[in-house]
């Protein structure tokens, strides 16, 4: 009784927080405007000097210099000579608002009980008006895939946008993919009973492998046949075989990938994505012939072994962009959700250790949304897509120059402020005043 | 002692053949037998460095009699020639539990137990002197056979559980007599570990830090329980005084340990015997200054099974030299006179005993020291030299009867004589007929090779080039053998029998496949040891791989040296008045920054063209858990008596890693498991140097505490709701306890009077004596208001507050405080504590005058604190000469140390980075890391190692296979986890 006590407690003071609401949600654009002398960042690879970026209605009107803007058609303009226009930045592979603090078990929306539960869908749990979220936008992430991590067959992913009211307004796709976690052949020692804490064999890798095996084959078999009586799970992985959802698999070894590729060829499901492919430059050939991107993990991470190369996670987005292998950046792992704000600086490090600006500028707008399956909607800056845009002082992907003066969300001007900014502003005040 | 051994013994009264003299006896005459034994013309190993040839040994009872050349033997004797045969003494194995059981462990509840369950003894369960192996030992005639075969004939033995173990017993491995007769000592050795006993769940320690606080505790607890300052009585204590002459031998187990161990027993003044781990060629430097004595185990990594190239990439380089490099341990250990015994302990299997040490010998280690590690060593070591160890008059009569040189693997021990009884392990009587035959029979002509062991020989049989299915038994003084002949349509066997004769050829009858009777005989061409001989030669010496500092990837070849530089034409970030200096010069010599200046000249230094770098001092991380086993002693709220200092890792691939993030200076601090942590040990990262060598040369003193969530256990589980405290506000009522029982012991003890010294007591009495300054964890303001609140009453400061995520709340209280901020850059909502930690944190301390620093409590973040520098830029406005201090001269003033580091200024230490662009841009690389004017790490040479690592895997996975192809045994690959340790990291004792 205690306890339920406690949780209840604890349950009612987030409820309390959750009223500290995000910042309230831009209204639609309401007069078309026009960015004017930035240099612009267009997201596949191209940068436009001393550029004008248009937009109305939410959509981008006119990309190109500033020379070739006819100015009479925007109502409103902002002159930001010298600074930067990006699309806005997509992470990948995320669990933003399905769960708010890490070790407040009452805030975690990630993990469903089951194994094969292709049926549950993140987007119905995703809190809009998340504290950790809004923080990000200052950054220029305006847009994420959010995710769902349990079981083996993990769910159904949708991709939302961060500045709405509720997750019906948030949504850009909905249920854009399914999320599997693939099994190890590789499993590690119960140290905690005695067991040595390396990895070893794992012996039920080929029993694990069978099991989402079997599951699709009935699925498929279901599928073909009558429907009835309705099963949900299997309802819930059909666009996986037309080619309308993505399949994303979160694997690691070499070897599993290949088992992945195997699989889905075996089982007809298409499009196929590698999500974290710790070792995916080790296949990247088969990889790129294939046609299937990675989303790769965040590159502040260490080696995974001790005699790996120190800069290898550093190194690893430009080894398979090399081989031809379509990247973008997912930030699955610890502290994930309030780290997703760095997502540019994951690229910039990519930068660093040789890969093109530009190009590692994609692995968070182009690629992303080509990945995600929405690069008809947004990922560059071009002439029919969403204004989801941002102006920033300089380059985006080096902190000291990511600062934005301006965010957009389908052309709607989006509040950079959060609560991390207001207690700035409220402490600055109080010792300005003391 | 003795006294004790004669009481005991009656215990053991039972199935004697030996009665006592003054025992009655009720079932037959009173009988005594003593009869002599003489063994002659052998050659006699007396011991190590002394044989005799053609000697004799003259044995009754138990004990040598006589040994030489010119024996009398008495009419009453049993003769037993030995021609062409040896006698060695049995081997003495001083680290076993062979008799006693292990311990249970209790079953029970899940929560926590933090007071003793033992009454009247010391307060911690786990400190158990009064244990004595001797009360739990039965012996193992099972076991005592396995031992008996692989040569052994005396153990020390004793109940492997504990922190202090008690006594352990020295056993004669006599499977005829009983107790009190075999057991040669009831008490003849201490016994101390790192490790917790099974028998009990109380909670402390939870570390090896927290371990060595414990032994060191006990000891002072010891010598004052000794002059009779208790009041009461402590049984432990009690057991640990009267026990304390007696040798003490310390289970390390690992290198790290092996030093740890010696650590303790110098700052006492005892001598350990230092049970090690097998890796002691690892740190060689450090265990010859240890001076002490080792037990070496006997036990080598075997081969990784590595056919699977998926599979390779998880085996370890580390792991991959361990294979190749420890069976040069007891050679290496040998040529650099660390004094070692041999014991059987580690290993799976006692057989696998003779073929690991012949790999030993294979590898380097002289069969002379061999000898010595396996008698006289663990003798002397045991103080039983008088008794054991040699065949000199008065030992035991304890000796093998070998065919050759022990030590040869051609070599077959015959008999293991213990306390003057025989052990058959082969039977000499039984003649070798192992070679190769000519077998003529019904006029065909087959090879017959017999090869194996003597009493259990293999044969191989051949017709022409064409192997024929044959088998031989040999018992009993006869042979069968029999075959199938070669014929496609039928099994048939062919039966051959023999009488061993002391001709060499082989007669004898048989049936053949038909049922006819028929005569054979088999003529011997040669003995089968030619052909071995003859091996051998052909034999190559392994090939062993070099160490490096350390001996892990990325290590050294050799010690990278100081050197003069002048860097060239680069942009300068003093951190001093003159801020940020292009087109700059800096010369380093002698370690220090000597000059900065345009256009240097000087002659004789490397030149480093530094033209659109940047140059900057060292990076200093505040607050790290990397090159460390532990963090955290969660047994206690209070743990100041554990030091970080004792648990480095030098071999942390951590420490390289940083390094080529421009790291040069970190300090590592105690966990966050209770409010008042262990002390910091603070380092500089010179990769490839010993744990003592990694420490910052005059450091500061300081200590961890910590507030929060995970002091009071927030978020531990449901079970651990026990310890206090479990709130906020029990954690002042935690600080005020302490600091005032530190006053008042400080007070007792500057008074002249007799105290007993408590380190945790001394060290939070440093605090209040501001010879030792406060770090500590922090998030909510509350409780960052009340730890200065209370350190004002005690009249001190609070140096440091680490993470201080909500120090922007309190920044004009902690400006008047004093206290400084070492802070994440943007870290926040990882748990509840949390939800008000902003970026802008950094910025706003700053602002109101506060010295900040950014911190990185995390191995990944902390080779990149040059980026999280940049987010002061970021988040604030800070000035990139500002936001660039955090990371430098800020941490370096928080630490006490501004004075030899954290700028360029001249001087203070070469700790210097050189930067391929601008530090804080996110595009900025370390090209060069120095410390001291040595460089530790470049960017060039890092490439080369990649390359390097990958030849030697290589060349170590071909070895692997080769040796598995060879039929070693292998083991699956293994990936040695670097475990991530963490302010909430705990250990598994």
């Amino acid at each position: 009784m205690k306890k339920l006590i406690k949780k209840i407690t604890i349950a009612l003071l987030l409820m309390s927080l959750g009223a500290v609401a995000q910042q309230t949600p831009a209204s639609a654009q309401s007069e078309s405007i026009l960015i004017i002398g930035v240099t612009a960042h267009l997201g596949n690879g191209q940068i436009i000097e001393n550029a004008a970026i248009g937009f109305d209605q939410g959509k981008i009107t006119f990309v190109g210099a500033v020379s070739e803007a006819d100015t009479s058609n925007f109502s409103k303009k902002i002159e930001a000579t010298g600074k930067h226009v990006y699309p806005g930045f997509i992470v990948s592979n995320t669990s933003n608002g399905i769960l708010e603090i890490d070790a407040v078990r009452a805030t975690k929306d990630t993990d469903e009980v089951g194994e094969m539960i292709p049926h549950i869908r993140s987007l119905i749990a995703y809190n809009a008006e998340s504290r950790v979220t809004e923080t990000l936008r200052p950054n220029g992430v305006l847009m994420g895939q959010i995710t769902p991590r349990g079981g083996t067959i993990s769910g159904t992913s949708s991709i939302v946008q961060f500045d709405a009211w509720n997750w019906e307004d948030a949504a850009i796709k909905i249920d854009d993919g399914i999320h599997v976690n693939w099994p190890s052949s590789i499993s590690f020692g119960k140290w905690w009973l005695g067991e040595d804490k390396g990895p070893k064999a794992n012996k039920k890798y080929a029993e694990s492998v069978n099991d989402i095996k079997t599951f699709m084959a009935e699925a498929q078999a279901y599928l073909s046949g009558l429907k009835s009586p309705m099963n949900i799970p299997f309802e819930a992985v059909e666009d996986l075989f037309n080619g309308e959802q993505r399949f994303y698999v979160h694997v690691s070894g070499q070897k599993e990938i290949i088992d992945v590729i195997h699989f889905c060829k075996e089982t007809g499901i298409k499009n196929l994505v590698i999500v974290h492919g710790a070792e995916a430059h080790k296949v990247a050939d088969i990889l790129a012939a294939n046609n299937i991107p990675v989303i790769l993990d965040r590159a502040h991470r260490l080696p995974s072994h001790s005699d790996e190369d120190i800069f290898f996670p550093y190194k690893h987005a430009k080894m398979l962009m090399d081989k031809g292998v379509v990247v973008a950046i997912g930030v699955e792992g610890q502290m994930e959700r309030m780290q997703a704000r760095n997502l540019p600086f994951y690229a910039g490090t990519f930068a660093a250790y040789g890969l093109d600006k530009e190009e590692a500028l994609k692995l968070i707008t182009l690629n992303a949304a080509k990945i995600l399956g929405i690069d008809n909607i947004v990922g560059t800056l071009e002439v029919g897509k969403d204004a989801t845009l941002f102006i920033s002082e300089g380059d985006a992907l080096d902190m000291r120059t990511n600062i934005l003066s301006y965010a957009f969300i389908q052309g709607r001007e989006i509040s950079l402020e959060s609560h991390q900014t207001e207690l700035f502003e409220r402490y600055m005040t109080k010792y300005s005043e003391e | 002692m003795k006294k004790l051994l004669l009481s005991c013994l009656l215990l053991f009264m039972v199935n004697q053949l030996i009665a006592q003299e003054y025992f009655p006896e009720s079932i037959g005459v009173k009988s005594v037998n003593e009869k002599f034994t003489a063994f002659t013309n052998a050659t006699i190993h007396v011991g190590p460095t002394q044989t005799i040839e053609k000697g004799t040994l003259l044995i009754q009872n138990q004990k040598v009699v006589s040994v030489g050349t010119n024996v009398n033997l008495p009419k009453n004797c049993i003769v037993i020639d030995l021609k062409d045969k040896h006698i060695y003494p049995s081997f003495i194995d001083m680290y076993t539990n062979f008799g006693i059981k292990k311990p249970k462990s209790p079953s029970g509840s899940r929560a926590p137990q933090y007071d003793a369950s033992r009454k009247g003894y010391y307060w911690n369960d786990h400190i158990i002197p009064d244990q004595r192996g001797f009360n739990d030992f039965k012996f193992d005639d099972k076991k005592a056979k396995e031992f008996i075969t692989a040569g052994f004939g005396v153990v020390s033995t004793h109940q492997q559980d504990g922190i202090m173990r008690g006594t352990g017993l020295v056993v004669a491995l006599n499977t005829t007599d009983s107790n009190e007769i075999r057991i040669i000592d009831t008490d003849a050795t201490q016994h101390v570990s790192f490790t917790k006993s099974k028998t009990s769940k109380q909670s402390y320690p939870t570390s090896t830090m927290g371990a060595m606080a414990l032994i060191r505790q006990t000891y002072m607890d010891a010598s004052w329980y000794a002059k009779g300052n208790s009041k009461t009585t402590d049984l432990a204590l009690k057991a640990l005084n009267n026990s304390k002459n007696l040798p003490i031998i310390f289970e390390a187990n690992s290198l790290d340990n092996d030093l740890r161990g010696a650590k303790i027993a110098k700052e006492f003044g005892l001598n350990y015997i230092i049970k090690g781990g097998g890796f002691e060629y690892e740190g060689l430097n450090e265990i010859k200054n240890s001076n002490a004595s080792y037990i070496i185990p006997i036990k080598f990594p075997n081969a990784y099974d590595v056919s699977d190239p998926y599979f390779d990439s998880k085996v370890d380089l580390t792991m991959m030299r361990q294979w190749n490099q420890a069976p040069t341990n007891p050679s290496v250990l040998a040529d650099n006179g660390v004094n070692f015994a041999l014991t059987t302990s580690d290993l799976k299997a006692i057989k696998d005993f003779k073929s690991n040490l012949l790999k030993a010998i294979e590898y380097g280690l002289d069969k002379e020291t061999a000898l010595a590690s396996l008698t006289t060593i663990p003798a002397k070591l045991l103080g039983k030299s008088s008794e054991i160890g040699t065949l000199t008059k008065g030992s035991y009569a304890n000796f093998l009867i070998t065919s050759g040189d022990v030590f040869d693997k051609k070599s077959t021990l015959y008999e293991n004589w213990v306390q003057g009884t025989k052990n058959v392990i082969t039977d000499m009587t039984v003649k070798d007929i192992r070679g190769s035959y000519t077998l003529s029979i019904a006029n065909k002509s087959y090879k017959l090779n017999i090869t194996g062991e003597i009493s259990k020989p293999k044969s191989e049989l051949k017709l022409d080039s064409l192997k024929v299915n044959s088998k031989i038994s040999y018992t009993n003084g006869w042979i069968n053998l029999f075959y199938t002949p070669l014929n496609k349509d039928k099994t048939e066997f062919v039966r051959l029998t023999a009488a061993i004769t002391s001709n060499d050829n082989l007669t004898g009858s048989g049936e053949l496949t038909n049922g006819n009777n028929i005569k054979w005989t088999a003529t011997k061409k040669a003995d089968k040891e030619k052909k071995d001989e003859k091996k051998k030669e052909e034999k190559k010496l392994p090939i062993v791989k070099p160490l490096t500092y350390p001996n892990v990837a990325f290590g050294f070849k050799e010690l990278p040296k100081q050197q003069s530089i002048l860097f060239q034409n680069v942009t300068v970030w003093t951190n001093e008045v003159d801020g940020i200096l292009e087109q700059t010069d800096v010369l380093v010599k002698d370690g220090k920054i000597s000059k900065i200046g345009k256009g240097l000249k000087v002659s004789g230094t490397t030149l480093i063209d530094g033209t659109g770098k940047h140059l900057t001092s060292g990076i200093i991380d505040e607050h790290s858990h990397i090159a460390l086993t532990s963090v955290n002693e969660a047994g206690h709220n209070s743990t100041a008596e554990v030091t970080q200092e004792d648990v480095l890792d030098p071999d942390d691939i951590n420490i390289y890693r940083n390094l080529a993030g421009g790291v040069t200076t970190i300090q590592l601090l105690h966990g966050s498991a209770n409010p008042i942590g262990g002390r910091a040990a603070l380092i500089k990262l010179k990769w490839g140097v010993s744990a003592e060598e990694l420490l910052y040369k005059n450091r500061p003193k300081f200590i961890k505490f910590a507030l929060g969530e995970n002091v009071k256990q927030s978020n531990w589980g449901d079970s651990q709701t026990v310890r206090f405290p479990q709130t906020r506000m029990g954690v002042e009522q935690v600080y005020i306890d302490y600091f005032q029982r530190a006053k008042e012991y400080d007070a007792k003890k500057k008074s002249g009077a007799s105290y007993r010294k408590d380190i945790e007591m001394e060290v939070i009495a440093e605090i209040l004596n501001k010879e030792r300054f406060i770090t500590c964890h922090s998030y909510v303001q509350s409780e960052i208001n009340m730890l200065m609140k209370v350190a004002e009453k005690f009249d001190f400061n609070i140096n440091t507050f680490t993470h201080i995520l909500e120090g922007y709340k309190v920044a004009d209280k902690m400006k008047s405080h004093g206290v400084g901020g070492s802070t994440f850059s943007d870290w926040w909502a990882y748990k509840y504590e949390v939800n008000d930690a902003i970026p802008f944190n950094g910025a706003i301390m700053h602002s109101q005058g506060i010295t900040v620093a950014f911190n990185s409590d995390d191995a990944e973040m902390s080779r990149r604190l040059n980026q999280e520098a940049a987010k002061a830029v970021k988040y604030g406005g800070l000035s990139e000469e500002e936001a660039w201090k955090f990371v430098t001269l800020n941490p370096a003033k928080l630490l006490h140390i501004d004075d030899k580091v954290g700028s360029i200024k001249v001087g203070k230490d070469a700790d210097l980075v050189l930067w391929s662009d601008n530090p804080l841009s996110i595009y900025a690389k370390a090209e060069r890391t120095m410390i001291e004017g040595v460089t530790y790490f470049d960017i060039v040479s890092n490439e080369r190692m990649n390359k390097e690592i990958k030849t030697e895997r290589n060349e170590l996975i071909n070895m692997m296979i080769q040796a598995k192809n060879k039929g070693m045994k292998t083991q699956t690959p293994v990936k040695k986890e670097k475990v991530l340790l963490h302010c909430d990291s705990l250990e598994n004792l």
